[in-house]
């Protein structure tokens, strides 16, 4: 198989008043072509540094310390600019969260979607019709007329809608989700889970998808890389995580979702403490503080990635003891 | 059994929907929304109301003007032998019931320090404090935070942190209803639970009613006793927290239980993919209001609106044709 998307020992770093934060240590993972890949993880875990690593949009007190990131076998860390500025949008493009904040306000839906197209070559007519038709196929009724509107005239979900089809458009190799669904609700949400799969069907397209939010992930994708504190700490297929977690971490998440519980629980599980501080994290493994199955071992030495099955590793120095 | 703490009678609340020239020039009818449309329900001590409702359904408009931050239009509330429609000495009314915003940071004032804050209840309604330091510790405490946190600003707070500090505000003039909007919004999982535990443990201690408000479905069963829906402002199904999640009567409940993603692929459900989205509120379908996006919508529905009458399910449901024990639509 043929990796669209290639992390190795990524590592980024924030200068900070406090310190060189070191957001991102040692991160790697693979997306083959056509596979939808989750990385789940909550606040401060390091998905929203890993994407802005992907497209080469760090900001400037950021810096790549080590690792390579190739797409396509391209490395795309040593990519010239004007190489990125054909890269971005046509071979890897991104849905974010919010959709009202990452269409431009001032221009009509049309405009932007024109835009986009802006190395094609074709008539601003065909631009038109092309941008009409990714319309129509992301389920906006009447798109000629959508080309029209302005994105505040539009609900939240047909904004999330226009946003797909606006990361789809050029048929990217790969498509970045960025909580797509977290500004949603949940009748929409299904809504838009289902629209991605199916243009992921259409166009082929490789999609790493990123959620805090284990049953989107769960519904959506093939594998799941779970990220903790900047780490990766366990990546596998996703029914195999969810049946039998082999980090500590993934086995607590999984816990502490309450709709996992059938019946009432006057005490919900909890993860107490807090994440570790970044700009000094500890020697040894990243998640000891708040383990249950913390050894002297862990604090020494930070635990290597261990193959648990064909396909599946966790980076825990106890990974056999952690589903019994 | 007692009379309710909190009743709720046909409250509606209206927003303005036009400004200037073209209010003037518009017909009555279209110059205002309702956001809340003839609104009943009851509350007794130490029970747990959750709303539940998709964004502009309602559900924080309703929770602000029972605490009066936005007029009633319309409609009765009665709290603790108090009419909150009149004109209440909304003071002493708040000191007994609290209300917990949405925004954990952003309802805390960015200026004093989580001392201050811990303490700004016992300020407001005069309340003698005694020894502050000593008090302040241990309300600090009881919301699970360290004594060192007194000195830090909200913004030196985590999401988690701002939230206990607001669940600590509400809590500590020892009211007899809170209105907890949204409490675990923003929050991850692996925090969202001591946020619920902290408010569960209280609530047992103290016989608290709580009237919380929550588009997260998954945290319903360990939280609520009760559950209301509401879409577009009205309560189209209310019952008991399992019957609502096991048996729902109305298909906007059923297709709202069954979008709700499933972590466990084992136990993953089929899915009710509902048509197109809530409609706006100056444009509420005739009939059923809910009859564009039903799956079951027969012709009628288009026509005549249902009223919220007892349902074989055990709660009150608002549909003509409710979902009968265990029936599910087929996706």
């Amino acid at each position: 198989m043929t990796e669209t998307l290639r992390v190795r020992d990524l590592s980024v770093s924030y200068d900070t008043r406090q310190g060189s934060l070191q957001a991102l240590r040692g991160v790697s993972l693979d997306v083959q072509a056509g596979e939808i890949v989750g990385v789940v993880g909550e606040s401060g875990c390091g998905k929203s540094t890993l994407i802005s690593a992907l497209m080469r949009l760090l900001p400037e007190n950021a810096h790549v310390t080590d690792g390579r990131i190739e797409l396509d076998g391209e490395d795309i860390l040593t990519a010239r600019p004007r190489r990125l500025r054909a890269m971005r949008g046509r071979e890897i493009s991104v849905v974010f969260q919010d959709p009202m904040t990452s269409l431009n306000p001032v221009l009509s839906i049309g405009r932007q979607m024109r835009d986009i197209q802006y190395r094609e070559g074709i008539s601003t007519a065909e631009k038109d019709r092309r941008a009409a038709a990714m319309l129509g196929r992301v389920g906006l009724p009447d798109p000629e007329a959508k080309l029209r509107t302005y994105p505040h005239e539009l609900s939240g979900g047909m904004r999330q809608r226009v946003a797909i089809a606006m990361a789809t458009l050029m048929h990217p190799k790969l498509l970045i989700a960025d909580e797509p669904t977290t500004a949603l609700d949940a009748t929409l949400e299904v809504q838009i889970i289902a629209l991605l799969q199916a243009i992921q069907a259409e166009i082929g397209c490789a999609i790493l998808f990123i959620s805090h939010h284990l049953g989107v992930i769960a519904e959506l994708c093939d594998r799941v890389v779970v990220m903790y504190a900047g780490e990766t700490v366990e990546e596998g297929p996703v029914a195999d995580i969810f049946e039998r977690p082999a980090h500590p971490y993934t086995h607590k998440l999984i816990e502490c979702d309450p709709g996992r519980l059938k019946t009432r629980a006057e005490t919900l599980p909890s993860i107490p403490g807090s994440l570790p501080d970044l700009t000094n994290p500890p020697a040894g493994c990243i998640f000891r503080d708040r383990c249950d199955l913390a050894t002297d071992l862990c604090a020494r030495q930070r635990p290597p990635r261990r193959s648990v099955t064909p396909g599946r590793w966790s980076a825990c120095h106890h990974a056999e003891k952690v589903t019994p | 059994m007692s009379d309710p703490l909190l009743t709720l009678r046909d409250v509606s609340v209206e927003f303005p929907a036009l400004s200037g020239l073209r209010a003037l020039m518009a017909p009555a009818e279209a110059r205002r929304v309702q956001a809340v449309a003839g609104v009943s329900l009851h509350l007794r001590a130490g029970e747990t109301l959750a709303l539940v409702g998709e964004s502009g359904s309602g559900k924080t408009t309703l929770a602000r003007a029972v605490n009066g931050l936005v007029p009633l239009a319309g409609g009765e509330v009665h709290f603790d032998g108090q009419a909150l429609h009149e004109t209440p000495d909304w003071k002493s009314v708040r000191r007994r019931m609290a209300m917990m915003f949405q925004d954990p940071t952003g309802s805390l004032s960015p200026r004093k320090t989580v001392g201050e804050l811990i303490l700004e209840p016992f300020v407001i309604h005069g309340v003698p404090v005694g020894d502050r330091k000593a008090r302040a510790r241990e309300l600090l405490a009881a919301a699970g935070l360290d004594a060192d946190f007194k000195d830090r600003y909200p913004h030196q707070l985590s999401g988690g942190q701002a939230r206990r500090v607001g669940v600590a505000r509400a809590l500590v003039l020892d009211p007899a209803l809170v209105l907890a909007d949204e409490p675990t919004a923003g929050l991850d999982v692996s925090i969202q639970g001591e946020i619920l535990n902290l408010m569960n443990r209280v609530k047992t201690e103290r016989g608290l009613a709580t009237l919380i408000i929550t588009h997260n479905l998954n945290i319903l069963r360990h939280i609520a006793d009760r559950v209301a829906v509401m879409y577009l402002g009205r309560i189209v199904e209310t019952g008991p927290v399992d019957q609502i999640l096991t048996a729902p009567a109305h298909p906007y409940t059923h297709a709202l239980m069954a979008a709700n993603p499933e972590p466990d692929p084992a136990a993953r459900h089929e899915r009710l993919i509902l048509k197109g989205e809530t409609p706006a509120l100056n444009a509420r379908p005739p009939g059923c209001e809910f009859h564009p996006r039903c799956p079951v919508a027969r012709a009628d529905c288009a026509t005549v609106a249902p009223t919220l009458d007892p349902a074989r399910t055990g709660g009150a449901v608002a549909c003509r044709y409710p979902l009968d024990m265990g029936e599910t639509i087929p996706a």
